[in-house]
């Protein structure tokens, strides 16, 4: 479980986050939700340990970030994967050692071990025929794949996905958002996702917190969405014809 | 000024950084072997073709600008050698490389930053500064190999272009390379070249490290880092210059 209390952060002299505090649960998908320029980034960022908020706090199981010393901060970077917006693969390298780079850097285990366990998150994570190949000769999809299987080799407690289905079609994005929801469960890790993708909102967005310019504005589950009457998330989520109609729809349906 | 003392504090607080929490020595070995393949044994062929040629012209030159008859024609080799290995093998091929193996650095860093991949690299818990930096560093540490090569090839040019051209015979010019050598001149050459390569490795690797935009700025790094990689050389050569040969 990750805890974050009254969490500020500011650039020259914007502030881009607003004593944000929240919580993240083990085993389940955490979306943080918002316009572009919300803070999102900024967010994911300080909760990784990349920038350091002004003030607050983001604890993780019990312990302070801001409390680690550099061993205990290189320790818990080791049990997080994450999987950036544009998959960050290393263009030297090919799927196969893309994915084991974390075990060959971090662990002393037989070559042959590595080898099998990269193959096992490969078939997880559906990459057929794709080992030998260079990032640069992959589809979109393989790539938000294979840094997916990057992120999981290690057996992480922690997930967190920067925009994981930016510019994938909508039925790839889909397959992409429910394997990360699988392995959320399959794993129990604990999993965060940015994103402002509605379809991925309603589809895993077992919490979501909501974020417009820098403050939280509403935080709750997928279902409770049609529900609520925030005027911010409901222009938010309700800004395109369809999802005025599903919203129609789900009213009816619950009556 | 005051934004210019904070980049030279920042360079040396990543060198700093560079020497702390080494990567896995098999990785690291890995790495310096592929930096050696790339900023060396690809710079072979440029460097050996420009020193061959500039020794032709620098010894053409020399021959051609002594109307005096009462200057011996030996000294053509004599200039050539001096020119050779005081300065244009050390100083003029590392503002060449600098172009070449500086913008090639920046660039690759530079990318890596745009493309997310040093963030991907942090949030793994490896120190970056390292695993990036240092097997430059290591790698560049054999650069005088290419100066020696330089050197030679720079002299061969110049014998080949004289012989060849009529402008000494091959008992001059080899008496000029013999005259009044001092072996310190070869130290104070790959004293310098050291230094040159630290700062090949370097500085084009900060200029990388902490550029920030897209690939617009990558571009503008490059040409960044080469200028300063070229004005830190041309310092560093008139500070050693001064040190050990005045």
């Amino acid at each position: 479980m990750i805890e974050v209390t009254k969490l500020s952060k500011k650039f020259d002299d914007t502030y881009v986050l607003k004593e944000v505090s929240t919580y993240f649960e083990k085993g389940k998908t955490n979306l943080i939700i918002g316009q572009s320029g919300s803070g999102k980034t900024v967010f994911l960022k300080c909760i990784l340990g990349l920038f350091s908020p002004e003030s607050g706090e983001i604890i993780y199981n019990k312990t302070p970030l801001s409390k680690m010393n550099s061993k205990e901060r290189t320790k818990l970077r080791q049990d997080m994967g994450m999987v950036f917006q544009g998959s960050a693969l290393f263009d030297s390298m090919n799927v196969e050692e893309n994915i084991a780079f974390p075990m060959k850097m971090f662990t002393n285990t037989h070559i042959d071990e590595i080898r099998d366990r990269t193959n096992i998150v490969i078939k997880r994570v559906n990459l057929i025929n794709a080992n030998n190949k260079l990032p640069s000769e992959i589809s979109g999809g393989m790539k938000k794949r294979v840094a997916i299987a990057r992120a999981i080799i290690m057996h992480p407690n922690y997930l967190f996905c920067d925009e994981p289905n930016s510019g994938l079609d909508p039925n790839t994005a889909i397959i992409i958002d429910n394997l990360i929801q699988e392995i959320t469960q399959e794993y129990q890790i604990t999993t965060v996702i940015n994103t402002h993708d509605m379809n991925s909102v309603m589809e895993i967005g077992e919490k979501i917190i909501f974020l417009e310019s820098g403050e939280k504005k509403w935080e709750g589950t997928n279902k409770e969405i049609f529900n609520t009457d925030n005027k911010s998330i409901s222009n938010f989520v309700y800004s395109s014809e369809l999802f005025k109609k599903v919203r129609k729809i789900y009213a009816k349906e619950n009556k | 000024m005051i934004k210019f003392i904070e980049h030279v504090g920042r360079y040396f607080i990543m060198l700093q950084k560079m020497l702390e929490k080494f990567t896995k020595f098999d990785v690291l070995w890995r790495l310096i072997l592929r930096e050696i393949d790339d900023l060396i044994i690809g710079s072979l062929g440029i460097v050996s073709l420009i020193s061959f040629f500039v020794g032709g012209v620098v010894a053409i030159q020399t021959a051609i600008n002594m109307e005096n008859p009462l200057l011996p024609r030996y000294l053509v080799g004599f200039a050539t050698r001096q020119t050779m290995i005081l300065e244009f093998a050390p100083t003029f091929i590392s503002i060449i490389m600098a172009g070449k193996v500086g913008s090639f650095i920046t660039s690759s860093i530079g990318t890596m930053r745009v493309t997310e991949q040093i963030d991907a690299l942090e949030v793994m818990g490896v120190n970056t500064y390292n695993y990036l930096i240092f097997p430059k560093v290591v790698a560049m540490t054999i650069y005088p190999f290419i100066i020696v090569i330089s050197m030679f090839l720079g002299i061969f040019g110049g014998y080949f272009a004289c012989v060849t051209g009529g402008f000494t015979t091959h008992t001059d010019f080899i008496d000029g390379l013999q005259l009044d050598f001092v072996p310190f001149h070869l130290n104070y050459a790959f004293i310098k070249t050291f230094l040159f390569a630290m700062i090949l490795a370097t500085i084009p690797s900060y200029h990388g490290f902490f550029m920030k935009g897209g690939a617009l700025e990558v571009g503008k790094a490059s040409t960044t880092s080469f200028v300063w990689t070229s004005v830190a050389i041309i310092i560093m050569n008139s500070f050693v210059t001064n040190l050990l040969l005045t």
